[in-house]
């Protein structure tokens, strides 16, 4: 037995001093902890938003091409306003690119051409005449807005062509075909370039042995079989197999050697396939590009036509290296060259990207906007907010105020909250099944999207509501109760009125759950491809979150950005609806 | 002492002098569930008069006090029996709205509760509700009335449009007094208005009650004996659900006839 009047005594007592340390120590560790947590969480957060907004940010300029368009055609000048319509701009277009670089030859080389200009360029050109018939017949100057690649190349996502150093004078003399050149410089100017070209022997002859160690093994494996079987035939299949195994892996192994001896050996000329960095020669107006290099030039094909010349000093003539080889970027070096040309006559603007803030979806990168699928979002949530909003508040108030505490409500209670749990993808199925399939609500549309949310968002709407009427104080109802006010009116009142700020942020906090969600909307069909602009509740429309998850799937590499961009839309509306909320919390904030 | 005594005390005394019999409560019992918390009390509340309800705390008094108006209709395990006579209209009869009722019998509380609106608002809530004007400017007489009746007309006159929740806890209460007089009901409970409050607001709402019981009879339960003393007529007396005794406060305090009324009035217990 301790007397509680003797513990008085163990107060500052080594013991307590220790157990005091101790306490001080878990409180430190703790906080320690907690500061740690935040200090990760806040990282996760500057990480995710710098990935973001800085992928984004390349999605906010896009590129325009200057061209002189001739509206001179026949059907032009005297045509009606359905010629005007009708007429092929995208002839024109063409034509224009062609005269601009009229040494484009050849299906291949056209159609590298004409992909400088985006696709959409052509009705771009016809909206203009038709709003100004005048302009027919006679030539105009035109922003044509460049395609995806060219805008990414001028971008700099396909790296760039870095100019190097030259001493030499170069000679230039044709072959006897006439179809190449034969590049000299007076100084060893393409050292630099044979070097590269011979790295990139060595990673095929990296290649090809590990093509033979794959042949080696089979040879090895069949080996093994054929000495275990009993069966001779089958000994004999596998020993014809380890034979040519064996060949093949040799062969390959003689490959690789003849490769790493080429790379180790000085001087020399290499070819330079498309899998080499590309090497460009400015000769004048004209470029050239080398197909084979040695110490002092090569052999080179014209890009742009070139005149043969017997020495040009180093001044006149530019050597540039583009380090990523052609087979890894999207544009070709012949579509460099044209946009180098373009950009030096001050061809090529880079303006702000309205375009994505003020279109609809597209398939072309450089068309496609994120209007449309705002547009969407916004008539989704209108259809989810009338739903969820007045349904969600009743159903609270009822709940609270006025319904009996038995079992039935006590089991509508129970299952509200687990609605909240459900996964939504479960809602979109509902979607589908009933509202579609049953009620023939149209397919894609933001009242079938919104209905689906709105039963996704209704839960979580009872469910703060309810937490918010609850946390009015009681003496606020015994006041009116007393006053004679019915149980209505005290509800509608005062209950509601001082609940509200708490409404709304439940509310708030639903509609933003509910303007990121994809799964539901999946099920009821709004992935399609939406072009145009919603105008209605009952159009076909996308929303944010599906034209982000839409985008990120597509293979072109111009909606990367895009996709970033959407994103920062979408995390933009998110932050001024909960804005909104924290805002509506404090200005009606009531206390009592 | 049997239950037909107190029957007698209870009904027996009348106020020399005084008017007829407001309320008239006979065999009232309140279940809360299985628990009883009222035993089957009788007592008469007479017009124009103060009733002081006092006794222990738990001893049922408040919830007798919200019988009177059926405030306890808002919850859902009370169950009332018995018979309560307004101007000898049985109030729980099935006819009876206790929306209207209420209106005749309002009720001031504990705490100060008035609404977040401003003080006019809050004034002009029970006449607005109950339909008892038709124009802005009779509303207007009506507000100026309560609080003059309610002492608060000379503080509040210049403020009408402010908050009545930025009023101190004294004016809150005048306030609340003045938004129950505003529908001008025929009783006024007012359950422990002054125990939130300190000396000098409590003086000042004793000194309105006593002048309201020109024109409201008015029923109170206080914890303070003094309080009981001061403002009321008649004093009842409640312990564990039971009323003990009930007569003219002067008589409770100087010559009480019950053992348990002299315990709690000495302070030998409660």
């Amino acid at each position: 037995m301790v007397a509680i009047a003797d513990l008085s005594a163990q107060h500052g007592s080594e013991n307590s001093a220790r157990k005091l340390k101790r306490r001080r120590m878990a409180q430190l560790r703790l906080q320690t902890y907690g500061i740690m947590a935040i200090g990760f969480a806040a990282l996760a957060l500057v990480t995710l938003m710098w990935t973001v907004v800085g992928n984004a940010f390349q999605a906010m300029s896009e590129s325009y091409v200057t061209l002189e368009v001739p509206l001179d055609d026949p059907e032009l000048v005297s045509g009606d306003a359905e010629a005007l319509n009708r007429f092929n701009y995208d002839g024109l277009v063409k034509d224009v690119l062609k005269a601009e670089f009229p040494s484009a030859s050849g299906r291949t080389q056209r159609r590298e051409l004409y992909d400088l200009v985006s696709s959409g360029a052509q009705f771009e050109l016809r909206e203009a005449v038709l709003q100004d018939p005048s302009l027919a017949g006679q030539t105009v100057t035109v922003e044509l807005l460049a395609s995806d690649v060219a805008d990414l190349y001028l971008k700099g996502s396909y790296g760039s062509l870095e100019a190097r150093p030259h001493e030499g004078s170069l000679s230039i003399v044709p072959s006897e075909d006439g179809d190449t050149f034969q590049v000299t410089s007076t100084t060893p100017d393409f050292a630099e370039a044979l070097a590269q070209a011979k790295l990139a022997l060595l990673d095929q002859a990296a290649f090809q042995r590990n093509q033979a160690r794959l042949q080696n093994r089979g040879v090895e494996v069949f080996g093994r079989q054929a000495e275990e079987t009993a069966d001779p035939d089958e000994r004999k299949r596998l020993l014809a197999q380890v034979e040519t195994r064996s060949a093949e892996r040799d062969r390959l192994l003689d490959v690789a050697d003849g490769l790493e001896a080429r790379a180790r050996q000085d001087g020399g000329a290499e070819a330079l396939d498309t899998s080499a960095p590309s090497v460009l020669l400015r000769v004048g107006g004209g470029w050239l590009k080398m197909i084979e290099v040695n110490d002092n030039g090569g052999i080179a094909e014209p890009v742009v036509p070139v005149e043969p010349v017997e020495s040009l000093p180093a001044d006149a003539w530019g050597y540039f290296i583009h380090d990523l080889p052609e087979a890894s970027r999207k544009v070709s070096d012949r579509q460099i060259v044209w946009i180098e040309t373009l950009k030096e006559r001050g061809q090529v603007d880079t303006v702000f990207n309205t375009r994505f803030f003020t279109a609809g979806d597209s398939r072309e990168p450089e068309l496609a906007g994120i209007w449309g699928a705002a547009v969407g979002s916004f008539w989704t949530m209108l259809v989810t907010f009338l739903l969820a909003f007045p349904i969600g508040v009743l159903a609270a108030i009822y709940l609270e105020e006025f319904a009996p505490k038995n079992r039935i409500t006590d089991f509508v209670e129970v299952n509200i909250n687990n609605l909240a749990a459900v996964p939504s993808i479960v809602f979109g199925l509902l979607g589908l099944a009933v509202f579609l399939g049953f009620f023939g609500v149209p397919r894609s549309s933001p009242l079938a999207g919104g209905i689906v949310l709105a039963l996704m968002t209704l839960p979580t709407i009872i469910i703060a509501s309810r937490a918010a009427i609850r946390a009015v104080p009681p003496s606020i109802r015994d006041a009116a109760l007393g006053l004679g006010a019915s149980k209505l009116q005290t509800s509608f009142h005062h209950v509601l009125p001082l609940a509200m700020p708490g409404i709304l942020t439940g509310t708030i906090i639903g509609m933003a759950q509910a303007l990121g969600e994809t799964a539901p909307l999946i099920m009821i069909g709004m992935v399609a491809f939406i072009v145009d602009v919603p105008t209605g509740i009952t159009d076909s429309a996308t929303v944010l979150p599906v034209q982000v998850f839409r985008w990120s799937d597509f293979p072109e590499r111009a909606f990367e950005a895009r996709t970033a961009a959407a994103i920062c839309m979408l995390l933009l509306f998110l932050v001024l609806m909960n804005a909104l909320a924290v805002f509506l919390r404090k200005r009606f904030e009531r206390r009592w | 002492m049997s239950h037909a005594d107190m029957t007698d005390i209870a009904t027996n005394q009348q106020m020399p002098g005084s008017s007829d019999t407001k309320i008239r409560a006979r065999d009232v019992h309140v279940f809360y569930g299985q628990t009883e918390a009222i035993k089957g009390v009788d007592v008469d509340i007479l017009s124009n008069t103060v009733t002081a309800f006092i006794g222990p705390s738990g001893c049922g008094k408040s919830t007798f006090l919200r019988c009177l108006n059926r405030m306890n209709d808002t919850i859902d395990s009370c169950r009332v029996t018995g018979e309560i006579l307004l101007d000898g209209g049985d109030i729980y009869d099935r006819k009876v709205d206790p929306v209207q009722l209420r209106a005749r019998v309002g009720m001031v509380f504990q705490k100060p509760n008035p609404f977040p609106k401003s003080i006019y608002d809050n004034v002009a809530y029970g006449p607005r509700i109950h339909g008892l004007v038709s124009n802005k400017a009779d509303l207007d007489s009506i507000v100026e009335q309560s609080l003059r009746k309610a002492a608060l007309w000379d503080e509040a006159k210049d403020r009408l449009d402010q908050p009545g929740t930025g009023l101190s806890g004294g004016q809150q209460q005048r306030l609340c007094i003045a938004r129950t007089i505003a529908v001008n009901p025929e009783v006024i409970l007012m359950d422990e208005p002054c125990s939130a409050l300190d000396p000098i607001a409590t003086a000042i709402i004793e000194e309105l009650i006593d002048e309201l019981r020109e024109n409201f009879t008015i029923a109170i339960v206080t914890h303070s004996m003094q309080q009981a003393a001061r403002v009321s007529q008649r004093t009842a007396y409640f312990h564990l659900g039971n009323l003990i005794e009930v007569g003219q406060t002067d008589q409770i305090f100087t010559n009480p006839r019950h053992q348990l009324t002299e315990d709690y009035i000495t302070g030998r217990f409660g």
